[in-house]
């Protein structure tokens, strides 16, 4: 990669941005696990590898699962947060290997939400408002 | 097809407690009876914290905060939001009947029910960490932008001394004034470093700042070098954050890829660059001199102040040096404006403050609060209350070198000033969170045992006066204390105050002092009757067999590993108190209750 203008920069900033508006009104679906430290510690490589397998499983194409850092809820480690059309974005704690499974099926493909899982975002977004 | 409606139900403790089931059961029933089971689903979930105000039920996608509701309050739910789709809204929470204030209104203008405020972690758990474009496409490098091509190193630091940022690593000394000094100082050389060197016992804001937003930290480096002209920075960061160190080389690697460090950056010609060093994670070298001592390959250990290491700092250059949270404050601060940032928090504490809330508490976990924010509302509306229903007892905020806040002050706003007045202090921001089976002895013993530990050794007062407190700690807890060891304990712990070299021994006895204030029943308790409420301190205790109760049956004998417990099954038993060895065993493996434990 060659270095960066300033010019480089706002247009890559600005596209991106585009890319991320696009991807929110797709037909999309993205899994976030928190993996910092505690996440990892409480198991979330795990949850996210169960999350790929079954996917792969099922076949579904339109799903990606990313990392994150701490969500800040580390009393319900590992905590998943789920973006996709027609659903509320939806965060949930104490997501282990089996349950990742079932928020597939439940959440993704019936789209029903899951008892005892669901956690509240606890703060606004600063960067979007 | 998907839901119109979903009404999520808490089903914390306290919720489920005051009726939340019931809640739960009349939405299902009515929902039924309206045949809206298609439209509707009704689902339980985690905390939503504010048990105080529960039972809290929240409606989407309308995002109503409904609280203290009542069973029969569901119909009109059901009736005005499901079906009408108007809120209902004298079940709504309103901040204004909150106890506490709502200090972030003034900034959002939000009349909402959340507490936290994201500056720091604005983009933790939102961006993958090892991902630039990420952070990028969250107005990521923007504010280096803006003060490459749009302002002066001067415009920059009036910027930040107008926000009224403090230092987050715990003194709270104003960052945008550290930095003006260490412009003002003329050298070839300068330098810019970032004290990720978190040590506190049970502190991790710092790890979790770079783990979840690395190039924040960056960012707010390379501007800094840009403001006082430096055009080399360190991360000095402990070896036992590994993942930190991970993230942090990636997101560097990324970074220097794009032209955002190295020379000529953004073909501005500024020029900077970072380097990580590995500390072998010391609690000392979390104190500036020391870290700068450890960075320049020597042993981690201070040196007296001034001259200040932004005169004279790493290798005898001017040298700023900024604790991580206080980094990741920087680029909001450029972007946002000064006036912004200043709006949010009290009069002499601006902005947020990250606290790892940890300890007796339902909902641990990292927080960011606005400065002012009440000990009352962190715990109890953002921490879910204490565990199992105790009693609050205390907070210990700042660690080691920090005091508790007891319940008398639950009230107070926390900020730099107030912490200080009520004699803790704000630390890097690890507040745990005790509850009536806390020891406050004890607890003291076991951060003293932790800075005697830390200790480098260098000047007495830290080295033997840390020494003799924990000494004379550990006297009381074992019941030997006089009660002339307390005006000792305090005696020794001005003179420590007052006469150790750095910050570590300064502030070291500031966990006794405190306790000693607020607790002294606590040890006279200790003293006199040699009584520990908690009964944490098992030398104090004493184990006796209850024969009205006890049904011989033996186990407590089979039980105990010094064969203390003597007698048979005919005549029952007793404990020899000589044996004793306080484990408790017997009292554990008792079914009949038979045995006391005071």
């Amino acid at each position: 990669m060659s270095k960066l203008t300033l010019d480089d920069l706002r247009k890559m900033r600005e596209s991106l941005k585009n890319d991320m508006d696009k991807r929110d009104s797709e037909k999309d679906v993205r899994i976030v696990v928190g993996m910092g430290t505690c996440g990892i510690a409480a198991g979330a490589k795990k949850t996210l590898d169960a999350f790929i397998e079954e996917l792969d499983k099922r076949n579904l194409k339109n799903v990606t699962v990313k990392q994150t850092g701490c969500m800040g809820n580390c009393n319900v480690e590992p905590t998943v947060e789920i973006f996709m059309p027609d659903m509320p974005t939806t965060l949930y704690g104490n997501v282990s290997a089996d349950t990742a499974r079932k928020i597939i099926q439940k959440h993704i493909l019936d789209k029903t939400l899951l008892d005892d899982h669901i956690q509240d975002k606890p703060s606004i977004d600063i960067i979007q408002h | 097809m998907p839901y119109k409606h979903y009404i999520l139900i808490c089903s914390g403790t306290a919720c489920e407690s005051s009726r939340a089931h019931e809640i739960h059961d009349n939405f299902i029933k009515e929902i039924k009876e309206r045949q809206l089971e298609n439209d509707v689903q009704v689902v339980k979930t985690g905390c939503f914290g504010f048990c105080e105000q529960g039972p809290i039920v929240k409606v989407l996608p309308d995002n109503a905060f409904y609280v203290r509701l009542k069973p029969e309050d569901v119909h009109e739910i059901v009736e005005e939001n499901i079906i009408k789709g108007r809120i209902v809204k004298r079940l709504l929470y309103d901040p204004k009947e909150d106890q506490g204030r709502h200090p972030m209104t003034d900034v959002a203008n939000i009349d909402f029910y959340q507490k936290q405020f994201r500056i720091v972690l604005r983009n933790c758990g939102v961006i993958d960490p090892e991902k630039i474009d990420e952070y990028i496409a969250r107005d990521g490098y923007k504010a280096l932008e803006k003060v490459l091509f749009e302002m002066s190193p001067d415009q920059v630091i009036d910027e930040v001394s107008k926000s009224g940022l403090r230092g987050r690593g715990g003194a709270g000394f104003p960052t945008g004034m550290k930095w003006s000094f260490t412009k003002k100082a003329s050298s070839d050389i300068k330098y810019i470093v970032c004290n990720a060197d978190e040590g506190d016992p049970g502190a991790y804001m710092d790890r979790s700042t770079l783990e979840g937003d690395p190039h924040s930290v960056l960012e707010a480096m390379t501007i800094a070098g840009y403001a006082v002209g430096a055009n080399k920075g360190f991360i000095y960061i402990r070896a036992e954050y590994p993942l930190a160190i991970e993230r942090l080389n990636i997101a560097i690697a990324q970074a220097r890829d794009y032209g955002l460090l190295g020379e000529n950056i953004l073909g501005s010609k500024f020029g900077f660059d970072i380097e990580i060093r590995l500390g072998a994670g010391a609690f000392v070298c979390g104190e500036e001199t020391a870290l700068l001592a450890s960075l320049e390959g020597e042993r981690g250990m201070p040196r007296p102040r001034p001259p200040f290491p932004a005169v004279k700092g790493l290798w005898g250059k001017p040298t700023v040096i900024n604790n991580v949270e206080t980094w990741a404050n920087i680029p909001v601060i450029i972007l946002k404006g000064s006036a912004w940032f200043a709006k949010i928090g009290t009069e002499k504490s601006k902005g947020t403050k990250v606290f790892a809330l940890t300890g007796k508490i339902n909902n641990s976990g990292l927080i960011e609060v606005p400065m002012g924010t009440t000990l009352r509302e962190i715990i109890f509306d953002i921490g879910g209350g204490i565990k199992n229903g105790k009693q609050f007892k205390a907070a210990q905020t700042g660690g080691p070198s920090g005091g508790v806040i007891p319940a008398q002050f639950l009230d107070t706003p926390i900020d730099y000033d107030n912490l200080i007045a009520i004699g803790s202090m704000m630390g890097s921001g690890g507040m745990i969170v005790m509850d009536e089976d806390d020891c406050i002895v004890d607890i003291t013993k076991f951060y003293l045992q932790f800075s005697v530990d830390e200790s480098c050794g260098k000047c007495a007062p830290c080295r033997v006066g840390g020494y003799q407190l924990l000494h004379l700690l550990e006297k009381i807890t074992s019941g030997q204390g006089t009660m002339d060891h307390l005006d000792k304990m305090s005696r020794i712990s001005q003179a420590m105050q007052k006469a150790s070299l750095c910050g570590l021994g300064q502030t070291a006895s500031n966990p006794v002092l405190s306790t000693m204030k607020y607790f002294a029943e606590e040890y006279t308790e200790h003293i006199q009757n040699h009584k520990c409420r908690a009964r944490k301190c098992s030398h104090l205790l004493k184990f006796d067999i209850l024969p009205e109760k006890c049904i011989k049956c033996g186990l407590c004998a089979k039980a105990c590993p010094v064969s203390a417990i003597s007698g048979d099954r005919e005549k029952g038993y007793v404990i020899d108190h000589a044996k004793c060895i306080k484990c408790g065993l017997c009292f554990e493996r008792c079914k009949f209750k038979a045995i006391t434990r005071g």
